[in-house]
């Protein structure tokens, strides 16, 4: 028996699996309007550093590229991105590393200039809304996200309905949309919220 | 029929039918269900609240005090105005009896609300909004214009011109302008509260054919103009309530919009020009009409103008009453009190700019005579209030007012003439209304005053004037009016009473918005969540949280699904999840100076690879949370707090580290969801874990309790620690929470020749109560020091400071005859108190004392236990500690039921069983 369970390997589940069909089904709900998309996951540490001193160089030279400087900003690097979540504090995310060779990696950079990197790659979910994204999210979200306000490269962490979620403008460049990073626990809210609001944008029969 | 050809904005070529009363009435779109009515000749079977008396329709919008209706289909709602609800085919409306009656089926229909931000937001889709909404577009602002009623155009009827056009023409040009230069422009929608910095509220009316009735918009602009326009204030004289008794204005407002002439024998009462205008279009309409001004000269515009239409005007004349049964068949007119008869009497005393959205924000009011009524005075930053909102009623004055440059322009009016600021006529007070809507009269504004109040505040209080659903929309001014005259003073002496919101009334629902059922509040849920629900949990909500409680087989209670439990984990093995734990990793050189200084018991001196239980207490030395602390490294410990009150603690670190401390190197992240906790608990959970993690020495030798080690599971980080919250032998399993389920799944697996079985809260309370472990907020009240429950070996001596170490020194921390937690055993071993239940001394007689009776403390926790075969109960109980074995009385219900005070710890106090 020990052997055949040495034999499986450990399937990770996303947080919001259940909510997948009712997620996609919003775009064939909407005519394309708004489109809901889960976001595989990603490897994510919290880092944080002080911004006047040597760190932010330094974790710059590892990663490729510069950290975010302005705040409620995102910077992309070479294998994800780096959100700016307050001043001394930033999300890094990447695509290509293990969370928790990730967190060891970054954190021996980040302590040998008095910082710290946490592993947080399962403190969040991501969801894409493309589409009509701004206008969905302002049935929920107080901020100002029109375009002129809430740009590609911003990110912001608010409110949507009840649950705190941290939102990023425009990770794809070409397309319209914004991707809200939610609690896993929250996500299934977020997600019955986010349905629930894009009803609003069904076309109408005159 | 009152309908006249060739007038109103309705859809004559569709009918709607709507039933008011149980009768049938057709209308057409654009109606309200007050113009069918009127053009029916009738009127809602209304009566006052405390008289009484028969109410008609007084208006044609919002200021209404009277013509309230009850909703009954499509969805019952109490108290609308016949003037404000659209008449829709298939409405059922009934006249108010006083008061309507709320819903008592669900409402299906949906509500939401919507954030908007713009440049400038316009309140008010009349002539000042309209040029106000098109000079900031084309400036390039963006734009947002909502409007109260249904088309844009406010108090235009099309009769006058603007830019040398008929006036809709221009209404309709602008509209069309305003939507290309992309400005947000909502009909229907009230702006019914303003607040600091640009926030407006408004709700919009979508219908029953929209997917969402009502919508609640949160507007943010960076200006905000108020074009809100002005009402019509009336006249006080006797029995002014009756029906047919109406606001000139919105006679002509029912002609215009709905071509429904209210009355054929029309008698207008005015000090004030505006009224010239109803009466020339409803004798155009076919009315007979005598006008009665109050003034000594009428304009000579308006003068010329009935003269024209065989109007008769009589002017220093005033009306004094009227008479009827439910409706006004004459107008008792001057000293002689001659009868005048008429169906229709229209009253005009001049226009109140609505500035109440200038007030919700601050802005100040103003007396001024010449309109006999406040105007803004100053006004809040970013905040302009234009045309009649701010006192300017002319046509021409007003589009220069709100236009700028480009203003379009109007003919000037013809020689006016001075308003005439008449509050009442003279009469019998008793009879003469202030405030139709609450039955209140001059005779009872005399009466506040009699009794000594002067300000408006005392008077609104005392005579419930202006707290109706019209909010004195048209008796606030009326009132301070008579107040003025009645403590001879000035009115501006006076002052008013404070606009506050809403505007207009709202229903809770639209309030509420999408937050009901489900999304009433997150529901939040764990990694394992599928697990649970598909093993036939039963849930309890622990904050947000929605946790198993017990995972009760066919046929259990929650009693025997509990029992069988917490046998299971007493005998063999069980499992928990245990995610909602609060997590925060604390990292940084000063990582332990700061425990230390939080933590009542010492965390420097914990070594890598073990764990302690440890209290948090607030300055006032009380319990505030308590968990586990594993430290990772030395410059790194992982603390574990209480599911409610993981926020709440995280806070509390940052902010004695941020305000208090900057000093200390160490830094804090919240990682609870980023841990799932799978707690496996009982004599047998040393094979499952053997079993699933076959590298780990899990013997009590190599793996002692309270140590953790981390282990790994087909490459995925795996953390285990020796740690129990039921005194058996137990492993609390970490893992990164997507990989939970999967771990879950192969640690029932592997426990499955030990039976493992899941256990919910409910078994944990009980197992943990057995041990007489205080669950924080249950056991413990924010009064309870760690002293008082058994815990002083967990509050540090050797340690210079701590959050709530200078309060124990406190004397009344030091009383003997604190209540202090003690287990409580019903000495019949029957019976389960009901947590919460008071304890008393010991009645020898088996009856309670006469009242009142001391009280002892009382029952915090609660249960049957499988391991000690009968109920038990945790207690707070003054000087419990010198009481053991004293018996007490427990009252509960009519009994008095008898119990033994004990130790808290009734199962395995020696601890034998923690090690398996």
């Amino acid at each position: 028996m020990a052997d055949e369970m040495a034999d499986r390997t450990l399937t990770p589940t996303h947080p919001l699996a259940d909510r997948r069909r009712l997620l996609a089904a919003v775009a064939d709900e909407t005519a394309g309007a708004v489109r809901l998309e889960l976001e595989a996951p990603v490897a994510a540490v919290d880092l944080r550093l002080d911004p006047r001193g040597t760190g932010p160089a330094a974790i710059a030279a590892d990663l490729g590229a510069e950290l975010p400087s302005e705040p409620d900003t995102w910077t992309a690097h070479p294998t994800g991105t780096a959100l700016r979540l307050g001043p001394d504090e930033w999300l890094l995310t990447s695509t290509a590393a293990r969370p928790e060779d990730w967190e060891f990696h970054l954190d021996e950079v980040a302590v040998a200039h008095g910082g710290m990197a946490v592993d947080v790659s399962a403190q969040r979910t991501s969801l894409r809304v493309r589409g009509a994204a701004r206008e969905l999210l302002s049935f929920g979200c107080a901020l100002d996200l029109r375009p002129a306000a809430f740009p590609r490269g911003r990110c912001a962490q608010t409110l949507l309905g009840q649950s705190g979620v941290l939102l990023a403008a425009g990770l794809d460049g070409d397309v319209d949309d914004l991707q809200i990073l939610v609690r896993p626990s929250f996500a299934a809210y977020v997600a019955d919220l986010l349905v629930d609001a894009a009803a609003e944008l069904v076309p109408q029969p005159a | 029929m009152s309908r006249v050809d060739g007038y109103g904005r309705i859809d004559r070529s569709r009918t709607v039918t709507v039933t008011v009363d149980g009768t049938a009435y057709t209308g057409h779109p654009g109606d309200t269900v007050a113009s069918v009515l009127l053009a029916h000749g009738a009127r809602p079977q209304n009566s006052s609240v405390k008289y009484g008396r028969p109410r008609g329709i007084g208006a044609a919008w919002t200021e209404d005090p009277v013509g309230l209706v009850q909703v009954e289909e499509p969805f019952p709602e109490p108290m609308l105005l016949a003037a404000t609800v659209e008449a829709t085919d298939g409405l059922v409306v009934r006249g108010v009896a006083g008061q309507g009656r709320l819903a008592e089926v669900p409402d299906t229909a949906r509500y939401d609300r919507k954030h908007t931000h713009c440049d400038v937001l316009v309140v008010g889709a009349g002539p000042a909004g309209l040029v106000a909404a098109r000079a900031a577009a084309r400036a390039g602002r963006s734009v947002v214009l909502v409007d109260d009623r249904s088309a844009a155009g406010g108090t235009l009827t099309g009769t006058e011109t603007i830019d040398g056009r008929p006036s809709l023409e221009f209404v309709a040009d602008t509209v069309a302008e305003l939507a290309a230069l992309g400005v947000v422009h909502l009909q229907r929608t009230t702006a019914f509260g303003h607040y600091d910095d640009g926030f407006v509220l408004a709700l919009e009316r979508r219908g029953e054919s929209a997917r969402t009735r009502q919508r609640v918009h949160r507007i943010r602009a960076g200006r905000v103009v108020v074009a809100a326009g002005a009402i019509e204030r009336p006249i006080a004289f006797e029995d002014n309530d009756r029906p047919g008794v109406v606001l000139a204005a919105s006679a002509r407002d029912l002609l215009h919009r709905h071509g429904v002439l209210a009355g054929r024998e029309v008698v207008v009462f005015t000090s004030d020009d505006a009224a010239y205008a109803a009466a020339a279009d409803l004798a155009d309409a076919g009315a007979s009409v005598r006008v009665l001004d109050a003034r000594e000269r009428a304009p000579q515009a308006g003068r010329r103008r009935c003269e024209e239409r065989g109007v008769p005007v009589e002017t220093g004349t005033l009306v004094h009453g009227t008479r009827g049964e439910d409706r006004v068949t004459a107008a008792v007119v001057g000293p002689d009190r001659r009868e005048v008869p008429c169906d229709l009497l229209l009253v005009s005393g001049g226009w109140n700019p609505a500035a109440h959205l200038a007030s919700h924000v601050g802005g100040s009011l103003v007396y001024d005579p010449v309109i006999g009524a406040f105007r803004p005075a100053e006004l809040p930053p970013g905040v302009t209030v234009v045309g009649a909102a701010n006192g300017t009623f002319a046509l021409a004055d007003v589009l220069r007012e709100a236009g700028g440059p480009e203003a379009p322009v109007a003919p000037a009016q013809e020689w006016p003439e001075p308003t005439l600021v008449l509050w009442r006529t003279p009469g019998d007070p008793a009879r003469q209304f202030v405030d139709i809507a609450r039955d209140a009269t001059v005779a009872d504004v005399e009466r506040a005053v009699g009794a000594g109040m002067s300000h408006p505040e005392h008077v609104k209080r005392y005579t419930t004037i202006g707290t109706a659903h019209d909010q004195g929309k048209t008796s606030g001014i009326i009132a301070l009016g008579i107040i003025a005259e009645l403590t001879g003073r000035p009115i501006q002496e006076v002052g008013t009473t404070t606009a506050r919101p809403p505007y207009t009334p709202v229903a809770f629902a639209a309030l509420a918005g999408r937050e009901r059922g489900d999304l009433f509040d997150p529901v939040r849920t764990t990694a394992l969540h599928a697990w649970h629900v598909a093993a036939g949990a039963e849930f309890e909500d622990v904050g947000q949280w929605q946790r198993a409680r017990h995972y009760p087989r066919a046929g259990e209670d929650m009693t025997a699904a509990v029992l069988r439990e917490c046998a299971a984990v007493r005998t063999s093995v069980g499992i928990m999840d245990a995610s909602t734990l609060g997590k925060i990793d604390v990292r940084g050189p000063d990582a332990p100076v700061l425990l230390d200084r939080l933590y009542t018991n010492l965390m420097s001196s914990l070594k890598v690879g073990r764990v302690r239980y440890g209290v948090m207490c607030g300055n006032d030395g009380m319990v505030f949370d308590d968990g586990t602390v594993l430290r990772l490294a030395e410059d790194r410990y992982l603390v574990t707090t209480t599911t409610g009150n993981a926020a709440a603690v995280l806070d509390r670190m940052e902010e004695w580290l941020q305000t208090e401390w900057p000093d200390l190197r160490v830094r804090l992240t919240s990682v609870t969801e980023q841990w799932s906790i799978a707690a496996v608990a009982g004599p047998r959970s040393r094979d499952v874990i053997g079993a699933v993690f076959p590298g780990v020495d899990v013997s009590a030798e190599a793996f002692g309790f309270t140590t953790w080690q981390d282990t790994s599971l087909d490459g995925v980080p795996v953390r285990l620690a020796r740690i129990s919250f039921s005194g058996e032998l137990a492993f609390e399993v970490t893992v990164s929470s997507p990989y939970a389920p999967a771990l879950w799944e192969r640690l029932v697996e592997a426990g499955a020749p030990y039976g493992i079985t899941p256990y919910g809260t409910e078994t944990m309370h009980v197992l943990r109560a057995e041990k007489g472990y205080p669950i924080i907020g249950q056991d413990t009240d924010g009064t309870v020091s760690p002293h008082d429950l058994g815990m002083a070996w967990a509050v540090s001596t050797k340690k210079d400071d701590f959050v709530g170490k200078r309060s124990y020194a406190r004397a009344e921390n030091r009383n003997p005859l604190r209540k202090q937690l003690v287990s409580l055993l019903p000495t019949d071993g029957a019976t389960k108190l009901p947590e919460g239940s008071q304890i008393v001394a010991h009645c020898d007689d088996g009856r309670l004392p006469p009242a009142p009776v001391p009280m002892l403390g009382h029952v915090t926790s609660s249960y049957h236990s499988a391991a000690l075969a009968r109920p038990f109960a945790l207690a707070l109980v003054k000087g419990g500690r010198e009481r053991l074995g004293e018996v007490v009385h427990v009252p509960v219900g009519d009994e008095l039921v008898a119990a033994r005070i004990g130790e808290s710890v009734l199962v395995d106090p020696e601890g034998a069983r923690r090690d398996g």
